[in-house]
């Protein structure tokens, strides 16, 4: 849970309405307990007016140095308070793994 | 965003769907081979084709669920794209990620613009902009 927590604490920023940081890493080849491909979910109305690759660089920037450590893997879902509504709160899913690039211990 | 995406489907009319042309100063671009910089070569990749991808694995044998969901948008949508497998370039996948400001992999090129990764990619694909970035309608 270490590295799920850093990521929450750091991206638990004032304006942040709702965050849900998920450890998918056991759907990829990696060992058990392992804390490598992870999906973020934020939604806060500072993303209004910002495109899709400007609210995906604040998280980026935000979690810099988990990416150029642990976490091999992030998918990120940036909503406005008001798309998160029409959207119905849904997350997304991510893809099946096909096998991994070899890059980490696997299973 | 849970939408699966069904096979390729086969649509004559989006065979080609523009090939856009080149950019003046893509003829002065070099790749490595040629005697450029890595930098040098992703500008003449990214300029020279309409669309390009970069992934892990090739599209017929994509090394990553994300990359493979890209690969399977731009197969839906029936678009011929330009791709580098950056597994089997160290030099590449490290540049890819300092070009783009960027630091996962896939990333999509159009028109010479960075597009994104898998999931914007994926959002773009539901919302019809990435139809519409594509010039596909």
């Amino acid at each position: 849970m270490k590295v799920q927590s850093r990521i929450e604490e750091k991206l638990s920023r004032p304006g942040v309405e709702h965050l849900e940081v998920i450890n998918e890493s056991a759907g990829h080849n990696v060992p058990a307990g392992s804390e490598t491909h992870f999906r973020v979910v934020i939604v806060t109305a500072d993303f209004v007016g910002r495109s899709r690759v400007a609210r995906r660089r604040i998280v980026h920037r935000a979690l810099a140095d988990e990416l150029q450590g642990p976490v091999h893997a992030l998918a990120v879902e940036t909503w406005t308070p008001e798309e998160w509504v029409a959207r119905g709160h849904t997350i997304g899913e991510s893809p099946k793994c096909h096998g991994g690039d070899g890059s980490l211990p696997s299973k | 965003m849970a939408t699966k995406i069904p096979l390729p489907i086969l649509n004559p009319e989006l065979d080609n769907p523009g090939t856009a042309p080149a950019k003046e100063a893509a003829a002065t671009l070099r790749s490595r081979a040629e005697g450029g910089d890595i930098m040098e070569e992703i500008r003449k990749e990214t300029s020279e084709n309409k669309v390009f991808l970069y992934m892990k694995g090739s599209p017929m044998m994509p090394q990553c669920g994300f990359s493979s969901r890209a690969v399977q948008i731009l197969n839906h949508l029936n678009v011929p794209f330009g791709h580098a497998n950056i597994l089997q370039d160290p030099e590449k996948r490290s540049a890819i990620k300092e070009f783009s400001e960027w630091p996962t992999v896939p990333q999509l090129y159009v028109n010479g613009e960075f597009l994104g990764g898998s999931d914007i990619m994926m959002e773009m694909f539901e919302s019809g902009e990435l139809q519409e970035a594509l010039g596909l309608k």
